[in-house]
């Protein structure tokens, strides 16, 4: 008895944290390319779920999500071409602030169309009440796609870092923004590209969780601390140990119940930011001379 | 004991030695140069003396007391004032302000003192003030005292930054390549000012590059090349010196 | 034009009772409630002014100190000790005058603290959590700094939201009035509107003399060498360290006791007050108000709190100043923190002039 409930706690807390490990490694992608933090990363997420059940209203689910990610997609590009590009060597504090900013106007404006009601997305197969019991732990399948979804984002974006020439291209940009475009990177493309693939990534998460998690137009702000957290906790620009990172604060988030009640959940994923932020700001994972290389 | 007593310093970044076993002494009312080509570690051991680095192993002592280890800002209440290679103004804050603050030391009015500004306040603020232009007057730059420091030329600022640094009345002043970037004739003009400033009862300290000034105002040359105290001498001494020539024109091929 | 520290306070005193007479001219008395928020609200904003625009450092957190000190206050005035009264410690707290007997809303006797005393308790815990949290924090530098604040703002939000005991999403009202001195009640009844509005507005008032002179003294020269270089600041003996930590507390008390009075005045708090949107609001006021500019900062308070309270923004509140952010953060080259509205305003006039005269 006491074993199940240990595994639905892991895997509720596997769950969240793969969301959290979506959006730290939006971040890191952002911050490998541009070395902003955007803080809007979690409107993406937020976005993205939102716009979703709005397509669903008259398209089937699956072109819904991909409307939405599309669309989500379009707005991160506005973002970087309206307020980034035309900055000249801003400083990461500047930019934090400017993406806070970007991230309330985003929020008021889901605010108003969409109103304060938390919408969620149909359950991709069955409901929220089907489960299938993997020896003996009932499991949600929702869960499942969101696993599976995430797990699949994390690898096509590291096979397209890796082997692909637009993604060689990307960490050229990262490691040395002026080496690279002196050997014909179109830095400037390459930053767009950054926005335009976080925003994707974020809205395709936040479609995959929704029915789980219910999405609201609220709902960014949190999960852009969490993520922040999570990409801190495993050394920003480290995407791998983002992923690690979000399943740690996702199950320790998800086993906090047994000590303290549930409403203080969100203060948990920020303690464990400030003493990040004091101890090893270089986060688990990374170590102060490295984390200057930032790589996928 | 020394005015400024260095005992077997050291200090390693990473994989880098900058500073080793390097032991000197500097007498009341002197001045010392410290020269070496780029890298010999000039600065980090400026930085070392001033606190803004502590050092892996050995002591310095100022005035009897230990002072590796303290942070600046109890080294600069004990007398020791230092300038910058690089200059370090408060670039928004206008000239007479900027050498105000460098009388921090000798001053003492607090937060509730400033907020609820006593007539023992206001007293201490006139005369830091009247200090502060007498200290610009010295340094003959008493005509920019309301100007933004940030609004006066390269050389300006320079003397800006010695005034600051002399404001507190120290005892010991180092000086991190006070002629860097000036042309001649403001080179000149900071060689006089040392002088004076000596002449005054300050003992100085200085790391330079221009050996015209070194020779010709310092009392005692330290030579330091790769981390490592080559000579301790009288200017004539260290110039004849072959180690020193070795260290600075290369191994002759013959 | 630069006035004296004097001339500007003597602007400021009759430009405060003028308002009030104009309102009572007009017959527009209700004003004077949204007024007196805007004055509570802007000594948050002054305070926050010191500490980014003089000591240069960036808090995204501080509706977490105003928070702080109006829960604080609001519980400890509205929770009914009578249920406990045969225990030690309230019996105690009794002998101590520290309690007293009021009759509630509902025309029952509820035991509380007294209002002075929660005041006290409400200032002192925030020092207490001013200087815990600032020493750690403080050390940070740029974004770190910033997001450490962020954090710390998101923590009181979340503890006040998820409290049961603190009125969880529906904050704590029924606040009662609180006395300061016999003749000057904080309340929000119609009868006391001009005294409030004249206390709100004296504490300002005081602030900025305070403030004002702190600015110009040794210590504020201390601060404005942190903010410029703080090596050099360092180098010449100041304890940067300290410096900030005490401009980082001053600047807490200052949203607390902006927090106590508030609560009281309006008789209730909740968790809104320390959400992120409101520090952002208030960062955006002092960048708007040119940064290192404590009249600046003030005015702009003044101008846009009232608005706000108004509702001329309406739906759109939090969005205008989020608006008011990015726009200041894009065009000020150096970052928040050397903003300087005058410096921009001026650079702008020199290139319209430089386009003309190049026609």
């Amino acid at each position: 008895m006491f074993v199940e409930l240990f595994f639905q706690y892991l895997v509720a807390g596997l769950t969240y944290g793969i969301i959290y490990a979506v959006v730290g490694i939006g971040f890191n992608i952002i911050y490998n390319t541009t070395g902003i933090i955007n803080f809007a990363q979690g409107e993406f997420v937020m976005l993205g779920g939102m716009m979703a059940v709005t397509l669903f209203g008259f398209m089937p689910l699956p072109a819904a999500i991909v409307g939405a990610v599309l669309i989500t997609m379009l707005v991160g590009a506005l973002i970087e071409v309206v307020f980034i590009r035309w900055l000249v060597n801003p400083s990461v504090l500047r930019m934090i602030i400017i993406t806070i900013g970007i991230s309330i106007l985003i929020r008021e404006a889901a605010l108003f169309f969409w109103g304060e009601g938390v919408r969620s997305l149909p359950y991709f197969t069955g409901n929220e009440i089907s489960s299938l019991d993997i020896s003996g732990v009932h499991v949600s399948p929702q869960a499942l796609w969101s696993l599976g979804t995430c797990g699949i984002i994390v690898v096509l974006l590291n096979i397209f870092f890796k082997f692909t020439m637009l993604g060689r291209q990307m960490r050229a940009c990262a490691s040395n923004r002026e080496a690279a475009a002196l050997c014909g990177v179109p830095t400037r493309n390459m930053v767009t590209l950054s926005f335009v693939l976080s925003a994707g990534i974020g809205a395709l998460g936040g479609c995959v969780v929704s029915p789980i998690t219910y999405t609201q137009y609220n709902i960014g702000t949190g999960l852009a601390i969490k993520g922040f957290t999570v990409a801190v906790l495993g050394g920003l620009g480290n995407s791998m140990a983002a992923v690690a990172a979000g399943f740690v604060l996702g199950v320790v988030e998800s086993f906090s119940i047994w000590v303290m009640p549930a409403a203080y959940k969100d203060a948990i994923a920020i303690s464990i930011l400030l003493v990040m932020l004091f101890v090893r700001p270089s986060g688990l994972f990374g170590n102060k001379e490295t984390s200057r290389l930032k790589e996928f | 004991m020394s005015f400024l007593q260095v005992d077997n310093i050291s200090k390693r970044f990473g994989g880098l030695q900058a500073v080793k076993d390097v032991s000197f002494g500097v007498e009341r009312g002197m001045i010392k140069a410290v020269i070496g080509p780029n890298g010999a570690g000039k600065t980090t051991l400026f930085n070392l003396i001033s606190g803004f680095l502590t050092p892996d192993g050995g002591a310095i002592t100022f005035v009897g007391k230990a002072t590796h280890g303290l942070p600046p800002y109890q080294i600069a209440a004990l007398g020791l004032s230092r300038t910058f290679q690089h200059i370090k103004i408060f670039p928004r804050m206008t000239v007479i302000e900027n050498v105000m603050v460098g009388r921090h030391v000798r001053s003492h009015a607090g937060f509730v003192a400033g907020m609820l500004n006593l007539p023992r306040t206001w007293l201490e603020e006139k005369e830091m003030r009247v200090w502060a232009l007498g200290v610009m007057e010295f340094l003959g730059i008493a005509s920019f005292a309301e100007m933004e420091a940030a609004s006066l030329s390269y050389g300006q600022q320079r003397i800006v930054e010695l005034a600051r640094a002399l404001s507190g009345e120290p005892t010991m002043l180092l000086l991190d390549e006070p002629a860097a970037g000036l042309n001649m004739r403001e080179t000149k003009n900071i060689a006089t000012l040392i002088s004076k400033i000596r002449d005054k009862g300050v003992t100085v300290l200085i790391v330079e590059h221009d050996m015209s000034l070194v020779m010709n105002i310092s009392d005692e040359v330290l030579v330091l090349s790769y981390g490592e105290k080559i000579a301790d001498a009288t200017p004539g001494s260290v110039q004849k010196n072959p180690d020193v020539i070795r260290v600075y024109l290369g191994e002759d091929d013959a | 034009m630069r006035l004296s520290r004097v001339s500007s306070i003597f602007i400021f005193v009759v430009t405060v009772i003028a308002a009030q007479i104009l309102t009572m001219a007009t017959g527009t008395v209700f004003l004077l409630t949204q007024l007196t928020m805007t004055a509570y609200y802007s000594l948050i904003v002054i305070g926050l002014c010191l500490l980014m625009g003089f000591a240069g450092q960036i808090s995204l957190g501080h509706a977490g100190f105003f928070a702080i000190g109006g829960y604080t206050s609001a519980f400890l005035t509205t929770f009914d000790l009578m249920p406990h009264r045969e225990k030690a410690f309230v019996a105690l707290l009794a002998k101590l005058h520290m309690i007293h007997a009021r009759p509630d809303l509902y025309g029952g006797v509820v035991l509380t603290v007294h209002p002075v005393v929660a005041c006290l308790v409400a200032v002192v815990l925030t020092c207490v959590v001013a200087y815990a949290i600032g020493i750690p924090v403080l050390k940070l530098k740029g974004h770190y700094l910033a997001m450490a604040t962020l954090g710390f703002g998101t923590i009181i939000y979340s503890i006040v939201l998820g409290t049961q005991c603190l009125g969880a999403a529906d904050g704590i009202s029924s606040v009662p009035p609180f006395q300061i001195v016999p003749g000057l009640l904080v309340s929000g009844i119609p009868e006391a509107r001009i005294q409030n509005y004249y206390i709100a507005w004296g504490l300002v008032a005081v602030s900025m003399v305070l403030l004002v002179n702190l600015i110009s003294s040794r210590v504020g020269r201390a601060l404005r060498s942190i903010h410029g270089d703080e090596d050099a600041a360092n180098a010449m003996g100041v304890n940067t360290a300290r410096y900030k930590l005490n401009a980082f507390v001053l600047s807490a008390v200052l949203a607390a006791v902006a927090g106590i009075f508030v609560t009281h005045f309006n008789g209730g708090i909740g968790p809104s007050e320390a959400s992120i949107v409101k520090s952002v609001r208030y960062v955006a006021i002092v960048a708007i108000g040119g940064m290192a500019n404590l009249w600046g900062s003030l005015m702009m308070s003044s101008v846009l709190n009232f608005l706000s309270l108004r509702g001329y923004f309406g739906a759109l509140d939090d969005a205008v100043f989020g608006a008011i952010l990015i726009i200041v953060m894009l065009f000020s080259p150096e970052g928040i923190l050397s903003f300087n509205i005058l410096q921009v305003l001026k650079e702008l006039v020199d290139k319209g002039r430089r386009s003309k005269e190049a026609h």
